[in-house]
């Protein structure tokens, strides 16, 4: 099985580990993660101001290309994915901006492409169940907050991933993958986004109270989607050490790091290195991590 | 030739400022068939009557045509004033040259409005020289009344249509009747028990002999029309035996077995034989089939062993009962919107989180704690309660848009019931607005705030989760600007009113309207508020929107004094506007059948000498038509026609203009 595939930027950069990863864990369970031949930036969350047709052109041409290989395509950012699968949304109920784009372009829009998360394909296509038979390193005992954000259930009606106000598709996988899921109250707040450019004590605090809700909940480890609440996070808790002494820090993961470090990858594609606190210390504290077969 | 009038009216200036009605008048004297016209100020006034009637004898007219305001209005009018002059009243036309001419033309030239009125006149003179005089419809009328729903809507109706010497058909799904009204602890604005009011009603109506109760039954077939329903009645097995049942108690007090009791909203459990409540009506138990060992597995058998009458049926059977009616007051409530679908506010994962309806219970002195405001998840005492108003209503996205209306003062009445409870305990209440229009009813909300302290936020709360024992809320307070937490100790959620989820099977079983919530729709919102399209069917209570218990009893009587007045007469009587097949022409296509809203149209099948039918056609219920004329227009060999709308009327009044 291949499945067109689209990284976006931050998978491309600084996220390498998010994307290495998810590509080596796909192969694991015996399908490809085929990444577009060419690509753009998805625009961002710009291109869904509701009066914007420009904007759009961005991610349409990202779905066109993606349709030529098969009407679906998958992505692992939260906001990429927010952004391909409301401009597809967009694109097939409207027709007249749907015709704009078109012409703007020069290319003919397929509206039944259905844009995937990652994490769907998981769970729809492959299974939990077939995640955990692949298995090798389990991370038992590891209590893990899953951080879902906004961007990737919100519009609820949309997004349709999971039931709006209590996901647990995260949790179902970390639990396939013999973490601990934790729950709490925070997981579905917003990290504070894009006012890290400009507000940064909001997002200190918005990030820090999320932080501190999955911590006080029991958690050892915080797992995310989304690039810009993991970097949100790990600016939150740089900040919270130099004021606060009692702070304690957790490591910030993407799922595929786990997913792909459970069943059992050498330690590199995952790039736990790459994260401002290295999830293999947890594991060595927990003892546990050590491949088995 | 025909020998026809035509009235102009000024209408005061309403008509006269836009139309030249002497114009009008003078222009339509030559046309062939009109014998006199004339142009009067009021015509609608006593002297404008009196001058219509005289002119008909003067001029021996067998025509009238008013072109005045819209025949909603005065139609009936100068129908009557024809009648009184020896014409018959459908001979009399109305042509609409105020709404829709003279109001919608400000033309001070006065020459749009005048060619327009002379053209409509013009329409109305061809298509009443074809119209034929109608007879009204007399249909006899069976005088007993069906109401469905024992609620206190249900109840009042009942009562007062029994009152008024009408033998009634009370039907209520639940073993007992007294509805939710019956879980509510006190009412507002006066504070006063919900049980103390209610239970003398139900009381009576038990007794009364003009009522015959069906309770744990339900509708399940209505035939027929206004003045002549045929319904069948399921009633459900109770497996007990009513007429030896002296509700003694001996078997729910006995029976091993126990279950979520529906009636305390799964706050306390009852026994699997069990009355919801102690003063049901009736003081009957039903046997719950599913939880009973006995009727699943054969074993137990206790409350048949300690029943003294021998009242106990383990083999009991659903019954049906035909009915004969002749009107139906709907009157079937409402239940809570089911708030799992509330995720953000933890209902259904947080114990201490429940419903308006839950908190009425725990307040209720009959209630599961005998009336101690307590935690469902420890029993103690809660310090501070948090009350979220609009939970599910006025939330297009994620529940219904309207408002239910209650909320706000039932929550008042909460924060006021709890502080009375527990003295030192403190009631916040996050709402969007306060609406408390009513008697009494502004001054009994700040009654709970300027008294009874509660802390009113105004505000949504964004999420709520449990932390150590205690469930934390957070929401916004808009008017300083600030987000707030609160630590509670429970949670009280006005959760939205919606139809109950049978509503709309009913409805279409019924062939009345519903909207798009399942609420049913009355004839005319402001001025035929409990009648519905149905004639002969009524509606009462919270089964037409969100309404409290004055605005249900007042509904429950409006419906009860319709019914009785439409037996008060002999024969039922009704306009002669209803379609007619011509039988002969008919090829049974059916079209008609699908086509019409009311189920008016029925198969008639001819027969031979032998009695075997031959053909079959359509024909139509003149008891139910209700003269909309979607038949005439499906029908595809016209041979339907629509009884002072036929065919040739409405083209000879195309063709003249």
């Amino acid at each position: 099985m291949k499945i067109p595939y689209y990284p976006g930027c931050t998978l491309n950069t600084v996220a390498k580990g998010f994307d290495l990863s998810a590509r080596e864990s796909a192969r694991t369970l015996g399908f490809e993660l085929a990444e577009l031949e060419q690509w753009s930036c998805c625009g961002a969350s710009f291109p869904l101001t509701p009066d914007n047709i420009i904007g759009l052109t961005s991610p349409a041409k990202v779905l066109i290309d993606a349709a030529k290989m098969d009407p679906v395509v998958t992505t692992l950012c939260s906001v990429c994915y927010n952004v391909l699968k409301r401009t597809a949304e967009t694109l097939a109920e409207d027709t007249e901006r749907q015709k704009v784009v078109e012409d703007f372009i020069e290319e003919r829009y397929n509206p039944s492409i259905e844009v995937l998360h990652f994490v769907e394909i998981l769970r729809d296509r492959i299974g939990f169940e077939k995640v955990k038979e692949k298995v090798k390193r389990p991370l038992g005992g590891i209590k893990a907050a899953s951080y879902y954000g906004c961007m990737l259930l919100r519009p609820f009606k949309t997004m349709g991933i999971d039931r709006a106000e209590a996901p647990t598709v995260m949790e179902e996988l970390l639990e396939a993958l013999g973490l601990e899921p934790v729950e709490f109250p925070k997981k579905i707040e917003c990290c504070g986004a894009h006012l890290a450019m400009t507000r940064e004590d909001v997002v200190a605090k918005l990030s820090g109270d999320v932080i501190e809700s999955a911590t006080g909940c029991g958690a050892e480890l915080v797992v995310t989607s989304c690039p810009l609440c993991q970097y949100n996070l790990e600016e939150a808790q740089s900040r919270a050490i130099e004021e606060r002494r009692d702070w304690k820090t957790v490591p910030i993961v993407y799922f595929t790091q786990l997913l792909g470090y459970a069943m059992g990858q050498t330690e590199g594609v995952a790039c736990f290195d790459k994260n401002r606190w290295d999830a293999r210390e947890l594991f060595k504290e927990k003892g546990v991590g050590s491949c088995q077969g | 030739m025909p020998r026809i009038g035509v009235f102009v009216c000024q209408c005061g200036n309403n008509i006269e400022s836009t139309v030249d009605t002497r114009k009008v008048a003078e222009e339509m004297k030559d046309l062939p068939g009109v014998v006199f016209t004339c142009s009067y100020k009021f015509m609608c006034s006593s002297p404008g009557q009196e001058m219509l009637k005289e002119m008909i004898k003067k001029h021996d007219l067998d025509g009238v045509v008013v072109s005045a305001c819209s025949p909603h209005m005065h139609e009936a009018t100068f129908r009557k004033a024809c009648e009184k002059a020896g014409l018959n009243p459908y001979r009399c036309e109305i042509t609409n040259i105020r709404e829709q001419c003279s109001w919608v033309h400000p033309d001070k030239t006065k020459k749009t409005g005048t060619l327009k009125s002379m053209d409509l006149t013009r329409m109305t003179i061809e298509r009443l020289k074809r119209n034929r005089p109608l007879k009204t419809i007399s249909m006899s009328v069976t005088r007993r009344a069906l109401v469905i729903g024992g609620g206190i809507a249900g109840i009042q109706a009942a009562l007062d249509m029994a009152e008024g010497g009408i033998e009634v058909i009370l039907v209520e799904k639940e073993p007992s009747i007294g509805g939710n009204m019956a879980r509510l602890s006190e009412t507002f604005p006066t504070m006063d028990c919900s049980q103390c009011i209610l239970t003398p009603k139900m009381v009576e109506a038990e007794l009364n002999e003009n009522i015959k109760l069906y309770t744990y039954s339900e509708v399940e077939k209505v035939d027929g029309y206004i003045g002549n329903f045929t319904v069948t009645i399921r009633k459900k097995a109770r497996y007990v035996k009513e007429e030896l049942c002296t509700g003694c108690g001996e078997c729910w007090e006995k029976c091993p077995y126990k279950a979520e009791s529906e009636f305390e909203m799964e706050l306390k459990e009852r026994k699997v034989i069990y009355t919801p409540f102690p003063q049901s009506v009736p003081n009957i138990p039903v046997i719950d089939a599913p939880d009973c060992v006995m009727i699943q597995k054969g074993k137990c058998g206790v409350c048949a062993k300690v029943c003294g009458p021998k009242a106990i049926d383990f083999e009991q059977k659903d019954e049906f009962i035909e009915e004969k009616i002749g009107a139906i007051v709907v009157a079937t409530g409402y239940e809570l919107m089911p708030n799992e679908r509330f995720g953000e506010y933890g209902y259904g994962k947080i114990k201490d989180v429940i419903s308006g309806l839950q908190f009425e219970r725990l307040a209720s002195s009959s209630g599961p704690t005998g009336g101690r405001i307590v935690r469902p998840s420890d029993g103690k005492e809660p310090e501070t309660v948090v009350f979220i108003q609009c939970v599910g209503s006025r939330d297009e996205k994620k529940g219904v848009a309207y408002c239910s209306k209650v909320c706000c003062m039932y929550t008042a009445k909460h924060t006021m019931l709890y502080k009375h409870k527990v003295h030192h305990g403190q009631a916040y209440v996050f709402y969007m607005d306060i609406r408390s229009g009513g008697k009494r009813y502004e001054e009994f909300v700040r009654r709970a705030i300027e008294h009874d302290g509660a802390m009113y936020l105004r505000g949504r709360v964004s999420r709520v989760y449990e932390k150590d024992g205690k469930v934390i809320v957070q929401g916004a307070d808009t008017l300083s600007g600030t987000q707030v937490e609160i630590e509670a100790d429970m949670v009280v959620l006005a959760t939205a009113m919606v139809p109950r989820g049978s509503a709309v099977e009913l409805a279409q079983r019924l062939g009345i309207g519903y909207d798009k919530y399942g609420f049913y729709n009355e004839y005319h919102p402001k001025l035929r508020p409990v009648e519905t399209v149905n004639a002969g069917i009524y509606l009462a209570g919270t089964c037409i929107g969100p309404m409290d218990i004055p605005d249900s009893v007042s509904m429950g009587s409006a419906a009860a004094s319709k019914v009785l007045s439409l037996f008060a007469k002999e024969k039922l009587a009704r306009e002669p506007i209803v379609a007619h097949v011509d039988t002969p022409v008919c090829n049974a296509c059916w079209d008609c059948l699908t086509a019409c809203p009311y189920k008016a149209i029925e198969k008639e099948g001819i027969r031979d000498r032998e009695g075997n039918i031959v053909r079959w056609h359509a024909k139509v219920n003149e008891g139910v038509c209700q003269g909309c004329g979607v038949c005439v227009a499906a029908c595809r060999s016209k041979c339907i026609d629509l009884a002072g709308y036929r065919d040739e009327e409405v083209f000879a009044a195309i063709n003249a203009f």
